[in-house]
């Protein structure tokens, strides 16, 4: 066991850790963390995305021995304020009004990423989302309304009123096209 | 999914670095980035009985100049590569390869060192240090040396890198006035390995190419320059046809795998058509 001093989410703590540990699995199982998943467990899917002094990182491939020192930002610590008075995250809420998730599983990852994308482009252009969240799979929503959200963020965040036309989630037509009700 | 247990040492400079490696026994692992050694840990491909994890070792960090040379340290991450001003200026070559690594988490933690010394076929960066002629300055008990790119790389995931020594810094000559450069990388999906990629820079001089340098990255077990392709460019005007000319060498000599990407034949195919785009832009035609 190694001992480690870590802040996480604004918290100090000081655990014994096995140097085999990976963050998530320390974030997740010795703090309760548990809104930053594992996905993949294969370093692909961005799911378990925090930040590690200020930086997004995939807490699947870190161990936790290396946070020794570090500020750890989890998905849990972006909301300011507490319980009912809490204030979503620009990037929560706009992933809340856009419609950016469906089953939500990536969402955490998906923020985290996104929250640092913003920090180093603060107006990025759709293909900038794009490559900027490559590291994030989701398997739901086909990144429309994540990229939409993205941007919408961005426009809240730099103090400009979302004013691209395009800033609403995709209308989803749940009719029956025109082929299969005149079948019916 | 977890590593089997390890030690875990945590030096600051390379030498407690080296005295780490030396007492530690036979089954003994670097640790830089651990962007690719973590999930083969987790996997348990590798289970090493002491990790030397080097990313506190701040002097392998950074970029520098020596005259017209620049200087990496081994640990330098991605991202600090795309943010540097000097390989702004001198190195385009791999800030545009190193743009495609992987995505910008793993850009985050992953290092040019630690790419270069995994030396996987399909990595960006080893192509790119071979038509670089980058030299690799390794360090161990026995002293300091340098070996060439061509050198260094010796075999599928195998350098010449000996038991006990490090990697601490690549140098690679400063490309300036004259020179053009791209990477041309083909692969389906963001974040995905290299099916086929080629590094290429091109000196031009009037309407004349001086000199061209072209880097293979997945064409064989390790990365290979396309040397047919680059004589046959030497002295000839820049244009389309001459390009496409040479490109059409660009696979000879080559072996590259077949896997559920790509059959031998089709990536040999596609080494023609990335040089011919990598030789074209980096031409400026």
């Amino acid at each position: 066991m190694t001992q480690i001093n870590v802040r996480v989410d604004g918290a100090s703590y000081t655990d014994d850790v096995e140097p085999r540990t990976l963050l998530v699995h320390y974030l997740r199982e010795q703090l309760g963390k548990v809104g930053t998943v594992v996905g993949c467990d294969t370093s692909n899917c961005g799911a378990c995305t925090v930040h590690l002094d200020g930086q997004a990182v995939k807490s699947c491939t870190v161990f936790a021995v290396q946070a020794d020192g570090c500020q750890v930002t989890t998905i849990e610590g972006v909301a300011s304020g507490e319980g009912e008075s809490a204030t979503l995250h620009p990037v929560q809420r706009a992933f809340h009004e856009m419609h950016g998730l469906q089953c939500g599983f990536c969402t955490p990852g998906m923020i985290m990423a996104s929250i640092d994308l913003l920090k180093e482009n603060p107006d990025p252009s759709d293909e900038e989302v794009r490559e900027g969240i490559e590291g994030n799979l989701c398997r739901c929503t086909g990144y429309q309304n994540i990229v939409r959200a993205v941007r919408q963020a961005a426009a809240e965040m730099s103090g400009k009123a979302a004013d691209d036309p395009q800033a609403e989630p995709a209308a989803v037509d749940t009719a029956a096209a025109d082929h299969v009700t005149a079948q019916a | 999914m977890i590593p089997a247990p390890f030690a875990y040492a945590r030096p600051t400079t390379v030498e407690e670095a080296l005295q780490a490696i030396a007492e530690g026994g036979e089954d003994v692992k670097v640790l830089a980035g651990g962007q690719s050694l973590i999930p083969v840990m987790r996997l348990r491909l590798a289970a090493p009985e002491l990790l030397v994890d080097l990313t506190r070792v701040e002097e392998l960090r950074g970029v520098r100049e020596d005259g017209d040379t620049l200087v990496i340290g081994a640990m330098t991450t991605h991202a600090d590569v795309l943010a540097d001003p000097l390989l702004a200026q001198y190195g385009q070559l791999i800030v545009q390869a190193t743009e495609t690594v992987a995505d910008r988490q793993v850009r985050r933690r992953g290092t040019f060192g630690g790419a270069l010394a995994h030396a996987d076929p399909a990595g960006d960066l080893p192509a790119v240090a071979l038509a670089l002629d980058a030299e690799f300055v390794l360090v161990g008990p026995g002293g300091r040396r340098t070996v060439s790119a061509a050198e260094f790389f010796v075999d599928y995931l195998t350098t010449a890198l000996e038991e006990g020594e490090l990697l601490v810094e690549i140098r690679v000559p400063k490309l300036g006035e004259g020179w053009g450069v791209r990477y041309e990388k083909f692969n389906r999906v963001a974040q995905a390995w290299s099916i086929v990629a080629v590094a290429a820079a091109v000196r031009r001089q009037g309407g004349r190419i001086a000199e061209a340098r072209i880097g293979l990255t997945n064409m064989g077990p390790t990365p290979l320059r396309a040397s047919a392709t680059e004589a046959a460019l030497v002295g000839v005007d820049v244009s389309m046809e001459t390009v496409t000319a040479a490109a059409a060498q660009a696979a000879e000599g080559t072996s590259p795998s077949n896997d559920l990407n790509a059959q031998a034949d089709y990536r040999q195919h596609l080494a023609q058509v990335l040089t011919r785009r990598a030789l074209a832009a980096a031409a400026g035609l």
